[in-house]
């Protein structure tokens, strides 16, 4: 078998190595996948579906699926566009985004990718639930508010024995992500930095800094979220 | 208390997979999972707390807040209620003080809701400590109520006859009722425990494979993989070591076939796991079964001691050298979403039920992450018969799409309620027939439970088969007397809120927005708008990972395509939007604090 599989998206033509998540073979063809709850380096839970994509006809998350020779993948369509922007809006109905007053504003990929999908009133209505802020930690605040509970701290953060340090708690629309008690006290500023940074939205504060980069330097305030991976494909062409 | 659980952890070895048997013996044994337990687990597991906490507050029948001494959980399931919960709830409430929710101040009884317990065919029923209590009245209650008070232990309590057929063995002593009215091939007692076993010590597993590839059956759980396929890619997948899952969670509302199978062909079920065992090359069976049904947990215990006695379970079985096989049951603890094969593999390792993205399939990287294969309750008993008569045999009933037979749970507005076992080809007209419902007298019949789809008479004459009406099995008929919209889609609707493992992003919220219009419609705020969004939004649930979320906007779908006039005359037709907001119950948290009355 050889290495590498040729596959199309769009009808453009792509080349990967066999195994690699779509996403990744995506990306490195110069065509960009939205993502929210996948993370380089981190093992893939499709959770937010953001990266959904027609596989053959059939809808799969890209961030899961592996390339194979031959498959056929719908990206950009208007089906496919739409579906994302719905999902976007589900997350901004489902928490409490108050984006002006919020640290992470600026480099936010909920906040980026609704800019990219030109967001303007979701389309269903806010649900404006009651969460809470936790502030209990001595090195990070979790503001329940904002997260969209993709995961990625769960799963990227753990101690040196694998313990989780955030985990979900309960079911369904009533899920959460918390912080263990025990643990969440031992973070250390490396740690605390890394939840912050590996959280897409502004979930995960660290403590007793703030707004610490200045507007116009923030990650999506000169490049949209997606237009580095696409200006590969421009240079390519 | 320390020692106690202490105790707990080291009967499962310590092992972080044993999660969920730890926990449900903790919630046996203390009524609830209290927060020191929950610290003691983590730190004898070498696990965070929190780590323990995501498995304990996923799975409804594990509380972090005392239960009481008795605990009732009283379904909820659109039947129950089309069969009279309203006023068994009542009184419960009346009897005991108390909501639901709650438990009396003397922390002697609690009261919760629970989703469909497969008792269907015998509402409304209650779960109280584990035991069954089926067909309850008003009156019945005030009798529990009392009897309570009274400290009557649960066996005590149970006053009418005990069910028919095993029911009422030693070990069961229920008053459940199995009501098989037809039965068929698979449900014949035309087998000696053991014969199939004996068959296939003379057999290569390739040759049991072949037969059953033969037969062209597919799974019943819903699904409908070709059996044979599954076993074969899980005998070519590599690993060291390979388990077989019979599926038992049967969760979904209106199901109850399963529940009979158990109770009634044990011995035929656990023969069938013995040859998926030999087929597939695993020496590890495992009965995932679903918490509603401990109440069967010594009687089946019971069976599996005496297959072991027999060597039909163990080593070497029946003489066959390197023939090893046996199986243990796994409870789970009350979750509808822990059927889907991979969520029931996540459970059985101890964790939330929350499905895997696929691929890797179970049968490449399942339990353990071992090659496994999950079958229905119901497939691996028809197995057993095919292997026995062969797989022409088998493909001589039914259609040529669905061979052989399919057990059917039929509830709601019939005569006789109950198991049926059919050959597929049936249309939904001979099953009314069948039933004792008058075709005149059905206004609407779900197929398939709430994932499924509810038809009217213009489709009675399909036929339930692969080809057109697939089916695990579940049919409720609703007679005229009932309101489709409010009676059914609403609390099928609620069912997917409760039971969605909360994931996607998908699954998680639309369910509820869906829910929220529908009640607005209910509410004669609804605009023909609101209907197009349902259809529009439904549509965005097709990216979930799981079943449960593909289907979970099936209920309004359905309805709205097959009764559509319902909708259509609930809402305003001189309005093109209303924003459905109520002022004055906005307000009305506020100006009863305030002691105002609003004025508008
Ligand atoms: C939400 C959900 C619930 C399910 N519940 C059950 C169940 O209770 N019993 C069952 O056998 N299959 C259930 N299934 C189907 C299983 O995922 C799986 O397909 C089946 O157990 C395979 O067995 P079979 O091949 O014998 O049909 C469910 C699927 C979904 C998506
Ligand atoms: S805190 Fe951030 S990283 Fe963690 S689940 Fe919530 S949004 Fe995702
Ligand atoms: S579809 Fe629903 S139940 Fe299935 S994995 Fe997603 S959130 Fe969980
Ligand atoms: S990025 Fe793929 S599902 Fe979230």
């Amino acid at each position: 078998m050889s290495q590498f599989v040729k596959f199309t998206i769009d009808t453009i033509e792509c080349m990967a190595t066999r195994g690699q998540y779509l996403v990744d073979a995506a990306r490195e063809n110069g065509i960009f996948i939205p993502t929210l709850c996948n993370y380089p380096g981190v093992k893939p839970k499709g959770s937010c579906r953001i990266c959904t994509v027609k596989v053959n006809g059939k809808l799969m998350t890209a961030c899961t699926t592996p390339v194979a020779e031959g498959m056929n993948v719908e990206n950009e369509s208007a089906e496919i566009n739409d579906l994302r922007k719905s999902i976007i809006e589900l997350l901004f109905v489902e928490g409490n985004h108050f984006c002006p007053a919020c640290e992470k504003s600026g480099s936010c990929e909920l906040q980026a990718l609704a800019y990219r999908f030109k967001m303007l009133v979701p389309r269903f209505p806010f649900q404006f639930p009651y969460r809470s802020v936790d502030a209990s930690h001595p090195k990070i605040i979790k503001d329940h508010n904002r997260c969209i509970l993709c995961k990625r701290c769960i799963r990227a953060i753990t101690d040196d024995s694998g313990r989780s340090i955030f985990a979900y708690r309960k079911r369904g629309i009533g899920v959460e992500v918390v912080v263990d008690p025990k643990l969440g006290k031992q973070l250390t500023d490396e740690l605390a930095q890394k939840a912050m940074d590996i959280c897409p939205v502004g979930s995960i504060l660290v403590k007793e800094k703030g707004f610490n980069v200045p507007i116009g330097a923030r990650r999506y305030d000169k490049s949209p979220i997606g237009s580095d991976i696409e200006s590969m494909q421009i240079s390519k062409i | 208390m320390k020692t106690g659980v202490q105790k707990i952890v080291e009967k499962y070895g310590k092992d972080k997979t044993r999660l969920m048997d730890i926990l449900i013996d903790v919630q046996t044994e203390y009524g609830y999972i209290p927060h020191e337990i929950t610290v003691q687990i983590a730190e004898d597991l070498g696990m965070s707390e929190v780590d323990v906490d995501q498995t304990i507050s996923f799975y409804h029948f594990f509380s972090q807040k005392p239960t009481g001494k008795y605990h009732i959980f009283l379904n909820n399931s659109a039947v129950a209620n089309m069969m009279g919960r309203a006023e068994v709830a009542h009184t419960f409430m009346k009897e005991l003080g108390i909501r639901f929710g709650e438990v009396t101040s003397d922390g002697l009884v609690g009261l919760f809701d629970t989703s469909c317990i497969g008792m269907n065919d015998q509402e409304p029923a209650a779960i109280i400590n584990n035991q069954i209590f089926t067909r309850l009245t008003p009156f019945r209650v005030k009798e529990i109520v009392r009897d309570i008070r009274e400290g009557k232990s649960i066996h005590d309590m149970v006053v009418a006859d005990y069910g028919d057929g095993q029911n009422s063995s030693d070990l069961i002593k229920s008053v459940v009722a199995n009501n098989i009215r037809k039965i068929g091939p698979i449900l014949e007692r035309n087998f000696k425990p053991g014969q199939v076993i004996e068959k296939i010590t003379k057999m290569t597993p390739e040759q049991v494979i072949d037969e059953v590839k033969k037969s062209n059956m597919r799974g019943r759980g819903g699904a409908g993989f070709p059996t044979g396929m599954k076993w074969e890619f899980c005998r070519n997948a590599a690993g060291p070591k390979k388990y077989i899952f019979c599926n038992a969670d049967e969760g979904e509302p209106g199901t109850f076939k399963d529940r009979v199978i158990l109770t009634e062909r044990a011995r035929l079920l656990f023969e069938g796991m013995v040859i998926a065992g030999y087929a597939v090359g695993a020496d590890e069976g495992i009965l995932y079964l679903r918490h509603e049904y401990k109440y069967l947990q010594a009687y089946l215990e019971s069976i599996l001691k005496v297959a072991r006695e027999a060597n039909y379970l163990g080593k070497n079985i029946l003489g066959k050298k390197g023939f090893n096989f046996d199986i243990r049951i796994q409870f789970g603890a009350g979750a509808y979403v822990c059927g889907e094969e991979s969520a029931l593999i996540e459970s059985a390792e101890g964790k939330r039920g929350e499905p895997r993205d696929r691929p890797p399939f179970p049968v490449e990287k399942g339990y353990l992450d071992m090659p496994t294969v999950v079958n229905n309750v119901e497939t691996l008993c028809a197995v057993v018969k095919v292997v026995l008569n062969g797989g022409d045999w088998y493909k001589s009933f039914g259609t040529t799409e669905s061979t052989g037979t399919k057990l059917l749970s039929v509830s709601g507005d019939c005569k006789f309620p109950g198991v049926y076992e059919v050959v597929w080809g049936f249309s939904v007209n001979d099953i009314l027939d069948m039933v004792g419902a008058h075709a005149e007298d059905v206004q609407a019949v779900q197929v398939g439970g709430p994932s499924g789809a509810i038809i009217g008479p213009n489709e009675f004459n399909r036929i339930l088969g692969y080809e057109d009406l697939a089916t695990g099995g579940s049919l409720i008929i609703i007679g005229h007397n009932r309101d489709i919209l409010s009676d059914i889609v609403l609390n099928f609707m609620e069912f997917f809120i409760d039971e969605s493992c909360g994931s996607c992003s998908t699954c998680r919220i639309l369910p509820t927005l869906l829910r929220n219009k529908l009640l607005k419609i209910l509410d004669a705020r609804g605009v023909k708008q609101d209907i197009d969004d349902i259809v529009a939004w439904g549509k965005i649930l097709k990216a979930s990972r799981c079943g449960l979320g593909q289907t979970a906007a099936n209920p309004m779908l359905s309805s709205l395509k097959n009764f559509r006039h319902l909708y259509e005359k609930k809402i305003q037709k001189n309005k093109e939007y209303d924003s459905g907001f109520d002022l004055g119950q906005a307000v009305k948290e506020s100006c009863e604090a305030t002691g105002r009355v609003p004025n508008f």
